[in-house]
C-alpha cells in the first residue's frame, strides 16, 4: 500500500553566526526503500536523530525529498503532496496547533477540516473520545492536561475522519516516567472494555483494513505492537523484518547487564577481559554473549573480589535493542526500554 | 532544499489521474472552503477567548492610557477626533498585526503548521479563519476604547456604528499583514519583532494628529493601512461627513486586506511544504 524507493533527503549545512558554531550538512534520509503492506502495523525504530521524523514527513507530503519516490495507495506523493492529506491521518511530534483548544473542539475541528460535515464530525468525535476514555476531560484545553493526556487527545484528533493509513510519530512519548506508567496501565486496564490506543488501532484494522505506520524509539512498544519493523540508523534502514525475525538474528546470544558499586574491579583478569566486549554507561556494563560465555561471566562476577564490587546483575534474552546494536547501530544509548 | 511550486498544491486534481493502470485508491473528501473556514474561525475564537483575553485588556488599557495622556496635549475638536479614532484602531492593530504575526510565527516554527498541512483544507480557510477570528476578537476592545474616548473628549457617540465597518476592514488589512509577517519571517523572533514594529508604527502614526507631523512622517503615515481606518472613523465625527471619502478610506483598507490576505495565503502554502 505504501512503497518507498531511493528516498534521500539532506538538510543543508548552516553557517555559524558570530561565534556560534554552524551545523554540518546532515543526510537525514539516505536511500531508503520500504514496502508497507495493507493492514499491518509497521514500525520505524531508531534512536534520536536517526531520521524517523524526517522520513515520515516525506511520506506525508510535508517535506519534499531530494530524490526518490513515495507511492501510497497508487498515488505519487512526491508529485502530488497535497493528496497525502486525503489518504492518511498524521499525528506529528508537535501539538502546538491544538494546544489551546479543548479536547472536544480539537477533535471536532480536525474532523471538519478532514472534510466531515458538522454532524458527522460531532458523532465521530464523541465515539472516539469515548473509545479512548477521554470523555471526562473533553471540556479541558489541551494545554492544561498532562503530557500523556495531551498526547492521547492528539491521537483522538488523528482518528476523527477515518483514513486508510495512520502515520503516528511517537504517539506515546513526551510523558515523564510516572505519566508513562499511568498511561500504559490505563491501556492495560481498559484493553478489554472501552478501547485504548492499542485496541482502537486494532479495531480499526479489523473493520477497515487501516494500515498504521508507527514511529518509536521504545523497543518494548516495538516488540509488542508491531507486525514488522524497519530499524533506522543515521538515515539508513539497517534491517526490516518482524520483531521475532529480527530477534532471530541474535537468538544465540544472552544479554548480561552488570552494575558496579563504584568502579569495576579491573584487577580481576576475567573482568578486564569482559570490558573489551562491554558497552559502558557509567557504572553499567551491557554485554551480548554466547550462553556458555554468559555462564562463565556470571560465575566470575558472583565469586571472589568481583562480587564485592558488584551492585546488581541481570541476564535476559535479547531485545530489539540488542538487534540494533548487533546491526552496528551507532547510537549506544538511543533506544528506550520502558 | 526544494519548495513545491504554489500551483501544485493549489491545483485541484481528479482523484485518480496519472497514477497508472487505474489502481490508485479513491481519495478521501476535500474540506470545502466555507465549512472549514467556519471551523477554523470557531476554533481560533475559542483559543483567543482562553488565551488572549488578558492581552485584549492590555490593548484596551494601552489605548485608554494614551487618550488620557493626550488630553493635556490636544486642543479638542478635530485633533481629539483623530486621537479617539487612532486609539480605537490601535486595539485592532495590537491584536491583528502583533498577536497574529506572533501566532503564525510560532505555529510555523514549532511545527504546528504540519497539523493543518496534513488535513485536506484549503490554505485560504486557515489564514482567513484565523484572521477573521483575531479581527472579531478586537470588537469589544475597540468599542470600549471609542466610547471612553468620546466621553473623555466630549465627542458624539452617534457615529459609533462606523466602527462596525472599520474593524473588519482594517482588521482584514492588518491581520493579513500580520499573518504574512509571521509566515514569511525567517525566524520566530523576527515575526514577533515585525508584528511589534508594525503595531508601534500604527500607534505612533495613528494617534497623533497628522497636522503636526513633518512631511516625511506624514508620508509614512499614508503608507500604513491602519491610517485609512483611522481616517474613516475620524471623518464621521463632524456634522455632515463626506461619505465618499469615508467609503474611499474603507475601500483602501479592503484593497490592502485582499492583497495582504492573498500574500498570507501564498506564504502559508509555501511554509506548509518544505
Ligand atoms: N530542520 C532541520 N534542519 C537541519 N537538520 C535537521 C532538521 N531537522 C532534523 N535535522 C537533523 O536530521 C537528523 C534526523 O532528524 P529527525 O528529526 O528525523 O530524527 P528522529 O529520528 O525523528 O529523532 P527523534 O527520535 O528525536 O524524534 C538529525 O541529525 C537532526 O539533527
Ligand atoms: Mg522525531
Amino acid at each position: 500500500m505504501c512503497a518507498v524507493r531511493g528516498l534521500t533527503k539532506t538538510y543543508a549545512a548552516v553557517r555559524g553566526r558570530r561565534g556560534a558554531p554552524g551545523t554540518p550538512e546532515v543526510r537525514a534520509t539516505d536511500d531508503v526503500a520500504l514496502d508497507i503492506r495493507r493492514g499491518e502495523i509497521f514500525g520505524l525504530l531508531g534512536p534520536n536523530g536517526a531520521g524517523k521524523s524526517t522520513l515520515v514527513r516525506q511520506l506525508t507530503g510535508l517535506m519534499r525529498p531530494d530524490r526518490g519516490s513515495v507511492e501510497i495507495l497508487g498515488h505519487d506523493i512526491v508529485a502530488h503532496p497535497e493528496r497525502a492529506a486525503r489518504i492518511l491521518a498524521y499525528l506529528g511530534q508537535e501539538s502546538s496547533a491544538l494546544d489551546e483548544l479543548t479536547v472536544a473542539l480539537a477533535a471536532e475541528t480536525t474532523g471538519r477540516l478532514r472534510g466531515l460535515d458538522l454532524r458527522r464530525a460531532r458523532a465521530e468525535r464523541d465515539a472516539v473520545l469515548d473509545e479512548l476514555g477521554l470523555a471526562p476531560i473533553a471540556g479541558r484545553p489541551l494545554k492544561k492536561l498532562s503530557g500523556g493526556q495531551r498526547r492521547l487527545a492528539c491521537f483522538a484528533a488523528a482518528l476523527v475522519g477515518e483514513r486508510p493509513l495512520l502515520v503516528l510519530d511517537e504517539p506515546t512519548t513526551g510523558m515523564d516516567p510516572v505519566a508513562r506508567r499511568a498511561v500504559w496501565s490505563a491501556v492495560d486496564r481498559r484493553r478489554a472494555e472501552h478501547g485504548t490506543t492499542v485496541l482502537a488501532v486494532d479495531r480499526r484494522r479489523a473493520e477497515h483494513g487501516t494500515t498504521v505506520l508507527l514511529v518509536t524509539h521504545n523497543v518494548i512498544e516495538a516488540e509488542t505492537v508491531l507486525d514488522r519493523v524497519a530499524v533506522l540508523d543515521q538515515g539508513r534502514v539497517i534491517a526490516c523484518d518482524t520483531p521475532a525475525g529480527l530477534k532471530e538474528r541474535v537468538a544465540g546470544e544472552v544479554r548480561v547487564e552488570l552494575v558496579w558499586r563504584e568502579n569495576a574491579p579491573m584487577q580481576v583478569p576475567e573482568v578486564a577481559a569482559l570490558r573489551q566486549r562491554a558497552v559502558e554507561a557509567g557504572r553499567r556494563w551491557t554485554l551480548r554473549l554466547a550462553p556458555e560465555e554468559a555462564r562463565a561471566a556470571v560465575a566470575t562476577v558472583t565469586g571472589g573480589a568481583a562480587f564485592a564490587a558488584l551492585d546488581d546483575f541481570t541476564l535476559a534474552t535479547p531485545s530489539l535493542e540488542d538487534v540494533y546494536l548487533a546491526l552496528g547501530g551507532a547510537a549506544r544509548q538511543g533506544l528506550v526500554r520502558a | 532544499m526544494s519548495a513545491v511550486p504554489a500551483g501544485v498544491a493549489a491545483r485541484p486534481a481528479p482523484a485518480a489521474e496519472d497514477t497508472g493502470a487505474g489502481r490508485a485508491a479513491e481519495l478521501g473528501p476535500r474540506a470545502r472552503l466555507w465549512p472549514s473556514l467556519a471551523a477554523v474561525y470557531r476554533a481560533q475564537l475559542s483559543r483567543a477567548r482562553v488565551a488572549r483575553i488578558p492581552l485584549l485588556f492590555v490593548a484596551t488599557f494601552q489605548s485608554v492610557g494614551i487618550m488620557i495622556m493626550m488630553r493635556g496635549v490636544v486642543s479638542g475638536g478635530g485633533e481629539a477626533e483623530y486621537v479617539v479614532s487612532g486609539a480605537s484602531v490601535v486595539v485592532v492593530a495590537y491584536v491583528a498585526l502583533n498577536l497574529l504575526s506572533q501566532y503564525f510565527g510560532q505555529l510555523r516554527f514549532s511545527g504546528g503548521l504540519d497539523h493543518y498541512a496534513t488535513l485536506p483544507v484549503p490554505p485560504a480557510a486557515v489564514v482567513l479563519g484565523a484572521a477573521a477570528a483575531y479581527a472579531s476578537f478586537t470588537v469589544p476592545g475597540t468599542m470600549v476604547t471609542a466610547v471612553f474616548g468620546c466621553l473623555l473628549f466630549g465627542l458624539p457617540l452617534g457615529n459609533l456604528w462606523v466602527l462596525l465597518a472599520v474593524v473588519p476592514l482594517a482588521g482584514a488589512a492588518l491581520s493579513g499583514l500580520g499573518a504574512a509577517c509571521g509566515l514569511l519571517a525567517p525566524r520566530p523572533e523576527l515575526a514577533t519583532l515585525l508584528g511589534q514594529l508594525g503595531m508601534s508604527a500604527a500607534l505612533l502614526l495613528g494617534v497623533l494628529p497628522p497636522d503636526r507631523m513633518p512631511e516625511a512622517v506624514r508620508f509614512a503615515r499614508d503608507l500604513l493601512p491602519s491610517t485609512y481606518g483611522v481616517e474613516a472613523y475620524a471623518r464621521t465625527f463632524g456634522g455632515s461627513p463626506n461619505w465618499a471619502y469615508v467609503a474611499g478610506d474603507m475601500a483602501v483598507c479592503a484593497g490592502v486586506g485582499v492583497v495582504s490576505l492573498a500574500v498570507a495565503t501564498w506564504a502559508y502554502r509555501r511554509a506548509a511544504v518544505r
